[in-house]
């Protein structure tokens, strides 16, 4: 290889979510153009050569929008570069002799497959407890009949990139999800088609974001901060006001 | 058995009318007693899912991923076309028909494209419904793109993340159903096998793919929708988990496969880096209605390419394609690419590669536009880059943002380098008009299917077609199937039909379990993904696709004897579900290169080297081979042709021009 770097990787294996887990280290020699799970592909497949078991890790698109990859990366939810997912961080983000620490996605309510693999099925029955527009196939209007300010379409827009990686999760310190669900319930509350629910809905997602265990928000901003869509902590606000308008009102 | 593809009669813009209109109904009381299985949970099986569930079915659905979010529909980037003339520029359900079956170099039905189209418009007003936020312009009214292919702008999108927002439309109808009790969701779940009983598919066996035991599920009807197969060539812009397995499985059950050998090579994809490259990222198409492509005039020309005076530029698709120019179909656009590079033109370090540049446009189309709503009059080049790099951001950020971490170069200041890669399969299970397969109460949607893009599929059509199959045809199709099974009880696992395919499924467990030879299963991909690349790629030959059937025969034999599965059957083990998978595309790549070698013409994205015009286009040959190539599996690499004619009533074929 004729510019590659090696780096120390301190790596959670798990073998279960009941067995305990530890760390294990390996030694990796990387090309700095590949991305950090094309150097795990390397690692595995030294480990496979060695006749020993390799490191599970979810990942699908490899491209920043499946929202499946999901590791710890030297304590940071996505590694040390903003705005991007750890499929898409590549070993030139790293120096020679780096010694890396990947752990998984940590919470309560995401218990550990194996090794980096987590359980975020909580998100979709979140999803399912209210994170939809209450509209069969077929019941529609002509799409240009109800006309939304560009403005409005846009601010959706950006709470609708939420990828449900879990990655709010994993930053914050009481293991919340109001990112995730206040992303929902913005997107939807702005637009006109889901105005017809979105007292029922806040309260319903609500409700079962809380019966999956996750924590309350403290206004810690970590969350927003590790974000890899860059989705603003205002719709936890939103999420907030819908909310209390919504109790207010008797839901 | 001759193949019907039960095209309902008379006028070709009256068929799914009057089919729907007629199609046998089953009575709400009777549907609950219906179970149906829906494999996979991109754009096509989600909307199928939760369509199927709203009316009153009882579905179960699979998926490998751990959410069916995750499904690779969600990469999607440029957009969804439909005909809804918004611009008024003159679209009408038949030129987005007749834009298909010529963009697929004729060689897909009549009747199922004109139905595709009919539903198009629907497709935008439900996704509108569920809360997608489209693009809008400033007045509120939804904006469009123009798309490869054609001449009218008719591509709804939502920045680069198109197939995000659609799927999590769907995503969200499918799990509103689950909360409500309609569907029951198995996620992380593969499919193995499909289980037949007196010649129709009752079920399935999956693999529950933390604890890895093996489950058996009925259904009165089995729905796949598990994409295409793109991985075969190993390097591709799919997930790195989208497989053949179900589709397979079911072939190797007595579902025909459909044209194979029918791949998309998109143009616009990041280059190759390294040897250790695990997959490819695409660049979406919706770039080029902004970006020129170009290559220098002179070989190895290493200059910055910003310091290439224009006339020393060969904007070689202008050149070649003044019509459509940059916006020529992926398969035309793919080969030009490949031409200049093979010639000596290419450019980057591996020098395969073509500049995909938005420096013009940027200035002079944006910038320039925005200059004067400011009132700035003869703006200098800063200020014209400054305010075009705002509106390019705006349609194409993401994309933008996610070329310059694959790369580390940023393309508002240099133009990006692109290079053809694996992206879609037009060929897939044989279907009918119904999207039955040949094995009763068995179905194929979306991608899965061969059916709507004959030979090239247009850009944003994978969308229309995967939501088309799901929202408005299968809950339609399925009735005429199941209006005939509301006698049938569920049929009780202890089956021996069951028992019989779960145990097929154990064995071939055991055995990748057993070999531990001495090479990891990527290395055996990665060696099927160079012969497929190679000799089934952008440009075939007899000569080498018989040398790649015997390689792939050879590699097959190696696979099974030589293989390295860690870890043990019944625990989380990726290691064993990629091994199954590429045992799998070990088998269809043979199968791919047996159809393009037997399918002796060129026709949009199979490109037989031997045929072509003088001027390296196309050369198709309806004489012998306007039909679908339906392939029935008798024995490992042993397999019977059917033909299914193409018959054109309403498009005179021709030679496809762009020029």
């Amino acid at each position: 290889m004729e510019k590659g770097i090696n780096v120390t990787l301190k790596v959670w294996r798990q073998k279960n979510e009941t067995s305990a887990g530890s760390f294990e280290t390996y030694k990796v020699q990387a090309n700095p153009d590949m991305s950090f799970l094309e150097m795990f592909d390397v690692l595995n497949e030294q480990l496979i050569t060695e006749g020993k078991d390799p490191v599970a890790f979810d990942h699908d698109c490899r491209e920043g929008i499946c929202g499946m990859c999901s590791m710890v990366i030297n304590g940071r939810p996505h590694g040390p570069k903003g705005g991007i997912t750890t499929c898409q961080l590549h070993m030139r983000s790293f120096k020679d002799g780096d010694i890396i620490v990947v752990e998984p996605f940590r919470a309560n309510s995401f218990g550990v497959i194996k090794d980096l693999s987590v359980d975020r099925t909580a998100f979709d029955r979140i999803i399912a407890a209210g994170g939809f527009v209450s509209v069969n196939t077929g019941n529609a209007v002509d799409a240009n009949n109800i006309l939304i300010p560009k403005e409005i379409a846009d601010k959706a827009f950006e709470a609708a990139t939420c990828i449900g990686c879990g990655a709010c999760v994993s930053a914050c310190k009481n293991a919340s999800a109001m990112l995730f669900v206040g992303a929902k319930v913005t997107q939807l509350a702005l637009l006109p088609q889901g105005k017809a629910e979105r007292q029922s809905r806040v309260v319903a997602m609500v409700n079962q974001m809380d019966a999956e265990g996750f924590g309350a928000c403290t206004n810690t901003g970590a969350c927003a901060a590790e974000c890899p869509k860059e989705i603003p902590l205002s719709v936890i606000a939103t999420m907030n006001r819908e909310y209390l308008a919504a109790k207010l009102n008797g839901k | 058995m001759t193949l019907d593809s039960k095209i309902p009669e008379g006028q070709l813009s009256e068929k799914w009318t009057k089919y729907r209109s007629s199609v046998a109904l089953v009575n709400p009381a009777n549907k609950r007693n219906l179970e149906i299985i829906v494999v996979g949970t991109g754009l096509a099986g989600a909307s199928a899912a939760a369509s199927l569930a709203e009316m009153g079915y009882k579905v179960k659905a699979f998926c490998f991923q751990d959410s069916p979010r995750r499904a690779h529909s969600i990469a999607a980037q440029g957009g969804i076309n439909a005909a809804k003339n918004y611009q008024n520029d003159g679209d009408s359900v038949y030129r987005l028909f007749y834009d298909t079956i010529k963009g697929g170099d004729y060689r897909a039905r009549e009747g199922n494209v004109h139905r595709l189209a009919e539903v198009s418009a629907s497709i935008i007003d439900q996704c509108v419904a569920q809360g997608v936020p489209f693009a809008r312009e400033y007045g509120g009214t939804l904006s469009n793109r123009s798309f490869g292919g054609t001449q009218v702008q008719r591509t709804f999108y939502a920045a680069g993340q198109t197939g995000q927002q659609l799927l999590l439309g769907a995503y969200s109808a499918l799990e509103r159903q689950i909360g409500l009790g309609n569907v029951k969701m198995y996620n992380r779940h593969e499919m193995l096998e499909v289980v037949k009983i007196d010649g129709k598919a009752r079920g399935i066996i999956a693999r529950d793919l933390i604890s890895g035991e093996l489950e058996r599920h009925f259904g009165h009807a089995v729905l796949l929708c598990t994409g295409g197969y793109g991985n075969v060539f190993y390097l591709s812009t799919n997930a790195m988990g989208s497989n053949v397995t179900a589709a397979w499985k079911a072939h190797k059950t007595g579902a025909f496969f459909g044209n194979p050998c029918f791949t998309q090579i998109h143009p616009t994809c990041i280059p190759v880096s390294g040897h250790y490259q695990s997959k490819l990222t695409l660049m979406s198409e919706s770039l080029r209605n902004d970006g020129r492509i170009w290559v220098p005039k002179a070989k190895g020309d290493n200059r910055n390419p910003n310091d290439i005076p224009e006339e020393e530029r060969d904007y070689y698709l202008e050149r070649r394609y003044p019509a459509f120019g940059n916006l020529v179909p992926r398969d035309v656009a793919s080969r030009a690419a490949k031409e200049r590079c093979d010639a000596g033109y290419g450019v980057g370090p591996s020098k395969m590669a073509v500049y995909l540049d938005f420096r013009f446009n940027l200035m002079n189309k944006y910038g320039r536009a925005e200059a004067s709503k400011l009132g700035i009059e003869n703006p200098d080049d800063e200020t014209l880059v400054k305010l075009g790099k705002e509106v390019i951001k705006e349609k194409y950020g993401n994309l933008f943002d996610m070329y310059k971490q694959i790369t580390d170069e940023d393309p508002y200041e240099v133009p990006m380098r692109i290079y053809p890669a694996v992206h879609y399969t037009m060929g897939g299970l044989w279907v009918d008009y119904e999207l039955m397969t040949t094995v009763p109460g068995l179905y194929a949607l979306g991608e899965a299917n061969f059916s709507d893009h004959g030979a090239n599929r247009l850009g944003a059509s994978a969308l229309m077609q995967g939501l088309a199959d799901g929202y408005f045809v299968i809950p339609y199709t399925i009735g005429t199937y199941l209006s005939k099974e509301i006698a049938t009880k569920s049929i009780p696992t202890d089956h021996e039909a069951f028992v019989e395919a779960e145990k097929r499924c154990a064995d071939v467990l055991d055995t990748l379990m057993g070999i531990q030879g001495g090479q990891t299963v990527e290395s055996f991909h990665r060696r099927l993904g160079q012969i497929m690349w190679n000799k089934c790629g952008m440009g075939r030959t007899a000569e080498g696709l018989k040398e790649a059937i015997a390689e792939i025969q050879q590699l097959r034999e190696e696979f099974w004897k030589e293989v390295r599965v860690p870890g043990s059957r019944f625990e989380f083990n990726p290691e064993l579900e990629k091994a199954g998978r590429v045992a799998d595309f070990l088998e269809l790549g043979e199968l791919m290169c047996k159809d393009a070698l037997h399918r002796n013409e060129s026709c949009g994205g199979h490109f037989r080297e031997e045929y072509q015009t003088e001027e390296g286009e196309a050369m198709r040959d309806d004489d012998n081979f306007k039909y679908v190539a339906a392939w029935e599996f008798k024995n490992m690499s042993d397999w019977d042709m059917h033909k299914e004619n193409l018959v054109y009533e309403n498009i005179k074929i021709a030679q496809r021009s762009y020029k």
